[in-house]
């Protein structure tokens, strides 16, 4: 009796942890769709005012466009780096290696905010400018720890023999790369792309230090549309990422399952 | 020899330049920097001084900061641990199907930008937000109260980031206790409650820790819930570092704020790592 009970408190307590972690998020989509002047309660009707009123902000579409550019060019530049690196520390010894594989994932380690600060400073001893460049690099450093540890994790379970079958057969290294283990690794450069992709889409912490008025990406945009104060729009502007940043990892999810069933 | 090693070397060139020279040498320059002056006309000159130090411990308002950052940190960590220990253990248990949904809905939040899950919190605890309108409704309340801009919302808003971390954290160490440990425990003659305290609980506290440093050096280097959710009183280290840096453009005293943050969380790291090993937080990562 007592054990029953136990195990159900345990299973409230749950459950009042996930409203704890979803209400606020499940609050910015009800309350997008509220037709009423200010961003609050209580709902009026359902409308989708705040959703046509965002398509015709210009500055957000452009914010929009930044954010897609530098998120799919963090993904690129990450992911290949990340391969390159994986490969050497999966596939080769060397001395050093332990030493390397840590630094390679001190960014996790090190606050945003110092890094942030960091690259700008830098940046300015340099006497560069900011630009959008700089927000693309920084984003780079951001996201190479998560996609090194994914396809690290990936390629360490594939068998050495397939390369080693190729090489015997007379392939070259770049062929045995390009023909054997790029397909293998398939899935764990998706991951990588569309992790690296969101973290660049989402990040806020370092993006305030390097954004400038020319290259405000969505996050830039909500913050700075927050010093007035909340506004539908902003609710409606934070469902679209939302939906954007939920609903492709899924949508990838259900692909990749459906074509490993069509295999 | 030579010759084995050039493969390795040129595949891992491209990663260990960027580190190296994107994160290595800029964070170098934080230091360098934090020795500089700053000249009236607010350009900065090279130097080497304490000044900017000196400045910081001065009088009592920076140091008060810093010791507000630490005390936030361990209330979020304390927080984490009450509420996400018996999710955690939940998952460990329950043998329901939907188990694995359930532990991606605790990694959605990961997917979501951390502004949109900070702002939201002002939906929820503002004036005309979801709890005053309620209460409001109901009658218990005739004027809103003010809910936002203190520092227990800044903890709202930092423990829903952080939350995540630290189940996955736990559970990762729990699932890794091996079960026949527990009917050992249990055909000896323990109770559920005993076999939890003295098997579960102790083996599952590597992950506790490394959930515990995670969200302590997740907390500390934050700025954004204290400058959204938070009032005056409430800034944080980082908030300092922000109104420097970008507000105030003195960018010394900002270089040796950062400084003392990065000192402050390597303490922290290094102590952790003398007493648990560092490897269980990239162990969980995975």
């Amino acid at each position: 009796m007592i054990k029953v009970s136990g195990w159900s408190l345990i299973r409230f307590y749950t459950i009042l942890v996930y409203i704890f972690m979803f209400a606020p998020i499940a609050v910015v989509i009800v309350l997008s769709f509220n037709p009423q002047q200010f961003g609050c309660f209580p709902m009026e009707g359902f409308s989708l005012r705040w959703f046509f009123k965002l398509a015709h902000n210009e500055p957000i579409l452009t914010a929009f466009k930044n954010s897609l550019i530098l998120g799919s060019l963090t993904a690129l530049f990450s992911t290949t780096i990340g391969i390159l690196a994986a490969m050497a520390f999966v596939r080769y010894d060397f001395p050093g290696k332990n030493t390397l594989n840590t630094l390679l994932l001190t960014p996790i380690m090190i606050p945003e905010v110092i890094l942030g600060v960091a690259l700008l400073l830098f940046i300015r001893w340099l006497q560069q400018p900011k630009t959008f460049v700089l927000l693309v690099i920084g984003h780079v450093v951001l996201t190479l720890p998560y996609v090194l540890l994914i396809v690290q994790a990936r390629l360490g379970g594939i068998k050495r023999e397939y390369e080693e079958a190729a090489q015997s057969l007379g392939a070259n290294s770049f062929q045995t790369f390009i023909e054997v283990t790029l397909p293998l690794l398939t899935p764990a450069i998706l991951a990588g792309m569309l992790f690296s992709f969101t973290i660049s889409f989402d990040d806020i912490t370092a993006t305030l230090f390097w954004a400038t008025a020319q290259s405000q990406t969505v996050p830039v945009k909500i913050f700075g549309m927050l010093r007035n104060s909340i506004s539908p729009e902003i609710n409606a502007l934070g469902t679209v990422m939302i939906i954007l940043t939920i609903g492709t990892p899924l949508l990838a999810g259900y692909l990749s399952r459906k074509f490993s069933k069509g295999n | 020899m030579r010759n084995k090693l050039w493969k390795p070397a040129a595949l891992l060139a491209p990663a260990t330049t960027a580190v190296f020279f994107l994160l290595v040498i800029p964070v170098a320059f934080i230091v360098v920097y934090s020795f500089w002056l700053r000249a009236p006309s607010g350009a900065d000159i090279p130097a080497f001084q304490f000044g900017n130090y000196a400045k910081f411990f001065a009088d009592f308002f920076y140091p008060s900061v810093l010791l507000r950052t630490i005390r936030v940190s361990f209330e979020s960590v304390a927080l984490c641990l009450v509420m996400g220990y018996i999710p955690a253990y939940f998952f460990y248990r329950s043998t329901t199907k939907h188990k694995a949904i359930l532990l991606l809905l605790i990694m959605l939040p990961f997917w979501i930008s951390f502004i949109i899950r900070t702002m939201s919190w002002i939906n929820i605890l503002g004036d005309t937000g979801l709890i005053n309108h309620f209460l409001i409704q109901i009658g218990l309340l005739s004027t809103p109260i003010g809910m936002l801009y203190n520092e227990g919302a800044v903890l709202m808003g930092l423990i829903q980031y952080l939350l995540p971390f630290m189940i996955l954290n736990i559970y990762v160490s729990l699932e890794g206790i091996d079960k026949s440990l527990l009917e050992a425990a249990r055909s000896m003659g323990c109770t559920e409650w005993q076999a939890f305290k003295e098997v579960t609980l102790p083996l599952s506290l590597p992950g506790v820790s490394a959930g515990s440093l995670l969200v302590f050096v997740l907390t500390a280097g934050t700025y954004l819930p204290p400058m959204i959710l938070g009032g005056p009183g409430n800034d944080m280290i980082a908030n300092l570092i922000f109104k420097r840096v970008i507000g105030t453009l003195d960018w010394p005293f900002g270089s040796a704020i950062s400084v003392v943050l990065l000192t402050l969380l390597v303490l922290i790291v290094w102590t952790y790592n003398r007493y648990m090993g560092i490897n269980q937080i990239f162990k969980s990562l995975q």
